[in-house]
């Protein structure tokens, strides 16, 4: 059986850990196994903050250079940052709203957040297969929440079939276990969301 | 049995409970904390559960309990084991009745400490049984073993998981509540000849501790431990541990479907007392070995010892060869290209990405965090003077990063007391400051404010006290009112306890009035002796932000001042113009009173 590896990226304190907790429920439920590795601790004030996935049989929770089927990026930076764990030809989805960081103020050296997703678009069809865009501004002045940047980036994942053998419904059943009903019906619009 | 997806750390608290563990005592550190905390959540009031002041407080707690018969567990990070490694290095002379697993958190790369040390080679030292496991399931088995092995000889036991074990999750198979363990202990039963640590007790005990390690590393040699012995198809052997034997497990079943030579592997999973036979037989079928481990080259003298030992004719490699780094993480590249190297591989070639230039991302003080308010008032009054700002462990260590650079030293928990005495001796002109967090304070500084006052110290203590302990995920500790078991207590006032040491001068302040604290520093600093200011004001994280703030892009002269004076990340620049980044504000409004030109103010709500 083959193992589908994954990596969530972005700033401490942007809640990656849901988005992998509930991808890793939906695959027990299918009976696959599922290993994770989260970044806890001092990097968590702020700093990069980077989360292995894997789905199916494997002995070590952490991914190898080249050996990520998919990227989930937080951040713009951070995806890029990412790269090198990406396999030739693997996906890439990720946010285009870029968090500056306090040196990057102070030093005037704030950077665009579009020169990380030109860079980004200038690589697919080479080493990134397919590459979604999320714009989050306005996804989340569309949804009307701030809190829900995750589940429209695993959800971008989930319907593109970019989870192995974990799709959307899967992660829909996960969801209304794992999350308070008052908050189903804007969970599964951000599932919906991003066009793929 | 049924399966769950658990982090290392829940596992083993989860494995502990199911052993019927009775008292449990730890103080926080990453990578160990959680470990506690899922005991004192899943706890249904039958299991004691302690944050204990310190990893000190907490084994000795736990040595009484084990004393009784009690099974107890006592967790702690790496740095821990050396606060607590007095009670401990006698209590392994003494042993316990009740089973004591000793859960210490090592760090390799360091990823949240400040040493690498490796505690597999306390064990050695301190002569207590050790067990390291690769994963999550093997954590949770583990534990029963390990309360086992500690009652069957009386002795406590380490479980030495690393971060990547503990922050690692994984579906395993868990106990069902029926299946847990009931264990009542029979209580403390008086005997002097056993519980009173004596020279001529310590000797007897001495020789059959030796006598007992070398049964356990005959025991830890049998096909049942949890060593694991997997063939290859070569006269090349890799030992391992860890998280470095899961990474090479997964290069080798990678490296045998692709049909290449691969190497036996042997995974230690109880390096203390080594098991020298199990080695021994692993060494008669190979001519080279590769040791992969992370932290000391523990196993790798373990295996040369034997060698010497058995005239065992084996080439071995490894960290003392210049074979594999000597500090920092075995992650999966690095594991690939030791195995690579040693089994004649090619190494998959890697193209150079052209990847424009990334932003450094430091870990920084949260929007609203009070620490920075506090530097900032002692930076401004002590400007243009000769200071000395002694740091400590915490949430504020992180004072030291720019534009604050206010951490002049930082060594371990409760130092920067002693430090700031030290440089004020040397230079008795230099105004000396010291900084510490509350759960710091009450962890390991209250005897260096009796030393400074006793030895007539000229300095100036400064508690930051943000009513948490906030690095290690804001636990509770004595000053905040409540404990593990959910009972609510009366708070110790850090105030009480500085007069009570016979500091005069004792003021309480709230950092977020910038020019009230200001003043207060420049006059406290003056005065002579040991004095002390308690910066009171709560952790950001802890409560619901206020209304953010914002810019008055009218009245802003682009000066900025705010981002120059205290690096806040909720400010920040927007098209070349301050703005404050409203999802991050806390509305603590420290900026607007750095602002010159008094252009933040409050947010007016539409
Ligand atoms: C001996 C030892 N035990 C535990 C730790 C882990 N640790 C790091 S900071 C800290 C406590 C910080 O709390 P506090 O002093 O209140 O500062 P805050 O983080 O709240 O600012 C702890 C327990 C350590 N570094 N050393
Ligand atoms: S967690 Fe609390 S103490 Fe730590 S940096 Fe954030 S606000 Fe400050």
């Amino acid at each position: 059986m083959s193992t589908t590896n994954i990596i969530l990226c972005g700033v401490g304190g942007q809640g990656t850990v849901l988005a992998s907790k509930l991808t890793a429920a939906a695959s027990m439920s299918k009976g696959l196994s599922v290993r994770s590795a989260e970044t806890i601790g001092m990097a968590q004030r702020g700093g990069s903050v980077l989360s292995y996935l894997r789905i199916g049989t494997c002995s070590s929770p952490l991914i190898g250079s080249g050996c990520a089927d998919l990227i989930i990026g937080f951040e713009p930076a951070e995806t890029v940052r990412a790269l090198s764990y990406l396999k030739q030809g693997g996906t890439v989805i990720t946010s285009d709203r870029a968090m500056m960081p306090v040196t990057a103020a102070l030093q005037g050296s704030a950077y665009e957040g579009s020169k990380m997703t030109d860079y980004l678009k200038s690589l697919e069809g080479g080493l990134i297969g397919k590459l979604v865009i999320v714009n989050t501004d306005k996804a989340l002045a569309d949804l009307g929440s701030a809190k829900v940047m995750n589940m429209v980036l695993l959800g971008a994942a989930a319907r593109g079939g970019f989870l192995g053998e974990v799709g959307i419904e899967d992660i829909k059943e996960a969801l209304v276990k794992k999350v308070k009903p008052q908050f189903h019906e804007l969970n599964f619009k951000a599932l919906e969301y991003a066009s793929i | 049995m049924h399966k769950e997806f658990l982090m290392g750390n829940e596992a083993i608290g989860r494995a502990c409970i199911a052993a019927g563990v009775n008292l449990v005592a730890g103080y926080p550190g990453t990578p160990s904390t959680e470990v506690l905390e899922t005991i004192a959540k899943e706890n249904d009031g039958s299991i004691y559960v302690e944050w204990s002041v310190n990893e000190k407080a907490a084994l000795e707690v736990a040595a009484g309990a084990a004393y009784s018969g009690a099974r107890t567990l006592v967790t702690m990070k790496q740095v821990g084991l050396n606060v607590a490694s007095d009670p401990l290095m006698s209590l392994e002379y003494v042993g316990v009745k009740g089973g004591m697993v000793v859960l210490v958190a090592d760090d390799p790369g360091p990823i949240s400490s400040q040493t690498e040390q490796d505690t597999r080679t306390f064990a050695e030292y301190s002569k207590v049984p050790c067990f390291d496991p690769s994963d999550a399931k093997e954590a949770y088995e583990m534990i029963f073993e390990a309360f086992e092995l500690s009652e069957k000889y009386g002795t406590p036991v380490f479980m030495r998981p690393t971060t990547r074990v503990c922050h690692s999750y994984q579906s395993i198979d868990v106990r069902d509540y029926a299946e847990y363990e009931d264990h009542r202990p029979e209580g403390f039963v008086k005997d002097s000849k056993r519980w009173v640590i004596f020279p001529k007790l310590s000797y007897a005990n001495h020789a059959k501790i030796e006598e007992r390690n070398d049964k356990l590393s005959a025991e830890f040699s049998y096909r049942s431990s949890p060593n694991t012995f997997i063939e290859g198809n070569t006269t090349y052997g890799v030992i391992s541990q860890g998280i470095s034997f899961a990474n090479a497990l997964d290069i080798v079943t990678k490296a045998r479907s692709d049909k290449k030579q691969v190497p036996s592997l042997l995974k230690i999973s109880t390096p203390f007392p080594f098991p020298d036979k199990l080695v021994s037989t692993f060494l008669n079928d190979v001519d080279e070995v590769l040791v992969i481990e992370e932290l000391d080259p523990y196993i790798e003298r373990h295996v040369l010892q034997l060698c010497g030992k058995n005239h065992i004719d084996v080439k071995i490699t490894g960290k003392l060869t210049g074979h594999v780094a000597r500090s920092g993480e075995n992650m999966p590249d690095l594991v690939q290209k030791y195995i690579s190297d040693f089994m004649g591989w090619e190494l998959p070639s890697c193209e150079k990405m052209n990847t424009p230039e990334l932003p450094v991302r430091p870990p920084v003080l949260c929007a609203g965090c009070p620490h920075r308010a506090s530097f900032y008032a002692v930076k401004k009054a002590m400007k243009g003077k000769e200071t000395i700002f002694a740091g400590d462990i915490g949430c504020y260590t992180l004072g030291n990063a720019m534009p604050l650079d206010m951490v002049d030293t930082c060594l371990c928990m409760g130092a920067g007391l002693g430090i700031a005495q030290g440089v004020g001796r040397v230079k008795p002109d230099t105004k000396c400051f010291a900084f510490v967090g509350d759960s710091t304070f009450f962890a390991s500084a209250i005897t260096g404010v009796v030393n400074a006052v006793y030895n007539q110290a000229d300095m100036t203590l400064i508690v930051l006290d943000n009513s948490t302990t906030a690095m290690t995920g804001h636990q509770p500790h004595p000053g905040t009112g409540h404990t593990m078991m959910g009972e609510f207590t009366d708070k110790i006032d850090i105030e009480s306890i500085f007069r009570g040491i016979g500091v005069e001068t004792v003021v309480r302040q709230d950092p977020f009035k910038l020019d009230e604290a200001v003043e207060v520093v420049k006059k406290v600093a003056d005065e002579p002796g040991v004095k002390a200011i308690l910066f009171e004001a709560p952790c950001a994280v802890l409560f619901k932000p206020e209304t953010p703030y914002e810019v008055d892009l009218d009245k802003c002269v682009d000066c900025k001042m705010c981002i120059r004076e205290i690096g806040c990340p909720g400010v920040v620049l927007k098209d070349g113009h301050v703005a404050i980044d409203t999802a991050l504000c806390n509305g603590c409004g420290l900026c607007s009173q750095v602002c010159p030109c008094n252009a933040i103010g409050k947010a007016v709500k539409e």
